[in-house]
């Protein structure tokens, strides 16, 4: 790393990256690949062709890599990071130290082998405006997102050997999964998806297959040949090879929660740093996240129908930077509440005390939602009824039922409060959650009515969060007026500049 | 059912509400006859078709454009409304669908100021204020007098504690 000992010159990524973006480029161009070696296949041998579209692709690759390689040098200077980037047109950024919210490294399957990490600069412009220095050596990332973060903390100017030996940061670990806790989180991520998409692709795919699946007279002669044998077995083996059936579809379901959950959280670390929470997980693309504490914006516990018996929780972050596209961060995605609780504890929130006052929705908000489920159904079942059908009316009343009581479920689950500094709300149906959003951190507050609501004299309360929503429905116009008097009394008391620092 | 207010009651009867400059109604007025241009039109062509007897279309057709354009603009004017306090503004509107939201200027990232051809042509203007939150990313404040406007600007910039960060 000469680089590191000089940070006022133009730097340029690990060249090792090359391979990694080429052999990267190689998987985007498998369609370019197939396409070329099917209209060059009557040259010579498939499989040669085939080797010789692939090598060609893979050097301009290669040579389009080396170019924009060439062209992209970053600059570390004292007050910010620079990128000029472009074969052609260039283009030249900076980011001083100030806006940088965070440094997140990420590493995917090749990346991990050539001990590479991709290290982006989070601005809080949202993903695709962030720069981004795809392929640096690991040493090289940790040592860049060190300096970052030292660089926001004091404005010393920097000294020519600063970078080099950054000791971590004293870390402490709030929440981790081994093995064990990650298969019996995947066992509960069950998923049909994959059902679905095998579906999907005889669907695009069938041409391949050699008859159609869609002809019932095809299936019929296949039937009556080998078959016809099956038929011949009985009702008994009918009913054994429905269950192998559903049997296997099951298995399919818990086996690719399990992969799916084993790649996304092996290895699952939750650690309290200086500089916020670091989250690393992952088993082939290795993510490490870092979110400073006072980004936080409000926080999740939920849970679902199986799990939720099994006492299993999860617990999310509400934050102004985006995690993988969703604003949520998952802070700790399976464990118990006794487990979750002490990392909600350290970003600032307190569970909800003994003796706090809850609110329930109001009966008006519970009898409107409830006739505004019914009255769909309640119409279509008059449509058997006109046309001399009777019976057939039970199937839409049977599902207005369903939803009437699902409605008075969820009522009986939504429930606020207010705390001396946060405003607490449960809601769900089956597997109710709880939201807790500090009353410094909102950003407005909009009460709004429908036409029934305005009758009844309810509405829903609308806290304006960044990164996010919370709103409590059913509130009744007075509470609405005393909620709304106690939140903006704490949040005109302190500036927004003075959130985030 | 609990009936906890009347249903005109606002949220805070406290704090009066300023009403916008009542130039409003004549730019909503225009913006509603211009939406309903293209259905008088469909109901004009239909007319002259003679394929249904004479004024069956077009009786129902202008008397609904008359009234949304004569008294609903007046209505929606009403429920609107607006409160600079100290430190937050307070925007009320909507007829059917009321809306009662409280930006405090703490909280306010950045204001804007709009004027379509219809509101220069008044000197109105609409205020906008951003803030941070995904709901209510942006509270706006239409048909207010263009002076105004930017005097409310003003203030809310003038608390608006700068930062260079």
């Amino acid at each position: 790393m000469n680089g590191a000992a000089e940070p006022r010159q133009p730097r340029r990524t690990a060249p090792v990256g090359l391979f990694v973006s080429a052999i990267a480029g190689l998987r985007q161009s498998v369609a370019a690949i197939v396409a070329l070696t099917y209209v060059a296949r009557d040259m010579g041998p498939l499989l040669w062709v085939g080797l010789a579209v692939a090598v060609t692709i893979l050097a301009i690759n290669l040579l389009v890599a080396g170019l924009s390689w060439h062209r992209l040098t970053f600059h570390v200077g004292d007050e910010d990071i620079r990128v000029e980037s472009g074969i052609v047109s260039r283009t030249a950024r900076s980011v001083p130290y100030e806006r940088i919210q965070d440094v997140s490294l990420e590493q995917g399957l090749l990346a991990r082998l050539f001990g590479l990490v991709v290290v982006r600069f989070e601005t809080g412009a949202g993903g695709a405006d962030d720069i981004a220095l795809t392929y640096l050596t690991e040493a090289e990332g940790e040592e860049l997102r060190g300096l970052v973060r030292r660089r926001r903390d004091q404005d010393a100017p920097l000294a020519a050997d600063g970078l080099a030996d950054v000791p971590d940061d004293p870390a402490t670990v709030l929440f981790a999964m081994g093995p064990r806790r990650v298969l019996t989180y995947g066992a509960f991520e069950f998923s049909l998806a994959v059902v679905a998409v095998i579906f999907g692709v005889t669907q695009q795919f069938d041409f391949l297959l050699p008859f159609d699946i869609w002809d019932l007279e095809e299936w019929e002669q296949r039937l009556a040949g080998s078959g016809a044998r099956l038929v011949a077995l009985g009702t008994t083996a009918q009913v054994i090879g429905a269950l192998i059936g559903v049997a296997a579809l099951l298995l399919i379901g818990f086996a690719t929660g399990i992969v799916r959950t084993l790649l996304r959280e092996w290895g699952f670390v939750l650690e309290k740093t200086e500089r916020g929470f670091r989250r690393r997980r992952g088993l082939l693309t290795r993510t490490d996240v870092v979110m400073p504490i006072h980004r936080v914006q409000a926080m999740r516990i939920g849970t679902r129908i199986v799990r939720r018996m099994f006492g299993w929780h999860g617990l999310k972050f509400v934050s102004l930077a985006q995690d993988a596209g969703t604003a949520n961060h998952v802070v700790a995605p399976f464990g118990k509440v006794e487990e979750l609780w002490p990392v909600a504890c350290e970003a600032g929130f307190a569970p909800p005390a003994d003796d706090l006052v809850w609110q329930q929705a109001v009966r008006a908000y519970r009898n409107d939602s409830v006739m505004l489920v019914a009255i769909v159904p309640a119409v279509l079942s008059l449509v058997p009824i006109a046309m001399g059908y009777p019976w057939f009316a039970a199937i839409p009343l049977a599902v207005g039922a369903a939803l009437v009581v699902g409605e008075l479920i969820a009522w009986r689950n939504t429930h606020h409060a207010l705390d001396p500094h946060q405003v607490l709300s449960r809601s769900g149906w089956l597997a109710p959650g709880l939201e807790i959003a500090p009353r410094v951190k909102l950003q407005s507050v909009d009460f709004r009515q429908g036409p029934l609501a305005r009758r009844h004299g309810y509405g829903t309360l609308h806290l304006g969060l960044a990164g996010g929503t919370f709103a409590i429905g059913g509130v009744a116009v007075e509470r609405a007026r005393e909620l709304r008097a106690a939140i903006l009394a704490s949040v005109t008391a302190t500036d927004y500049s003075d959130l985030n620092r | 059912m609990d009936h906890h207010a009347s249903p005109t009651a606002a949220l805070d009867e406290d704090a009066a509400l300023t009403p916008l400059h009542p130039d409003h109604v004549k730019v909503l007025r225009i913006q509603t006859a211009l939406a309903a241009l293209p259905f008088a039109v469909g109901a004009g062509v239909l007319e002259f078709a003679q394929l249904l007897p004479r004024g069956l279309v077009m009786a129902p057709v202008l008397i609904v454009i008359a009234l949304l354009v004569l008294r609903v603009p007046l209505r929606r004017y009403h429920a609107k409304g607006f409160d600079m306090g100290e430190d937050r503004l307070r925007v009320v509107r909507g007829l059917l669908f009321s809306s009662d939201t409280v930006v405090p200027f703490g909280r306010v990232q950045h204001i804007d100021l709009d004027q379509g051809p219809l509101e220069r042509h008044y000197r109105l203007a609409t205020l906008t204020v951003h803030t941070a939150g995904t709901h209510n990313a942006s509270v706006h404040l239409p048909g207010l007098a263009h002076q105004d406007a930017v005097a409310m600007r003003e203030t809310i910039r003038a608390h608006i504690r700068r930062e260079t960060v």
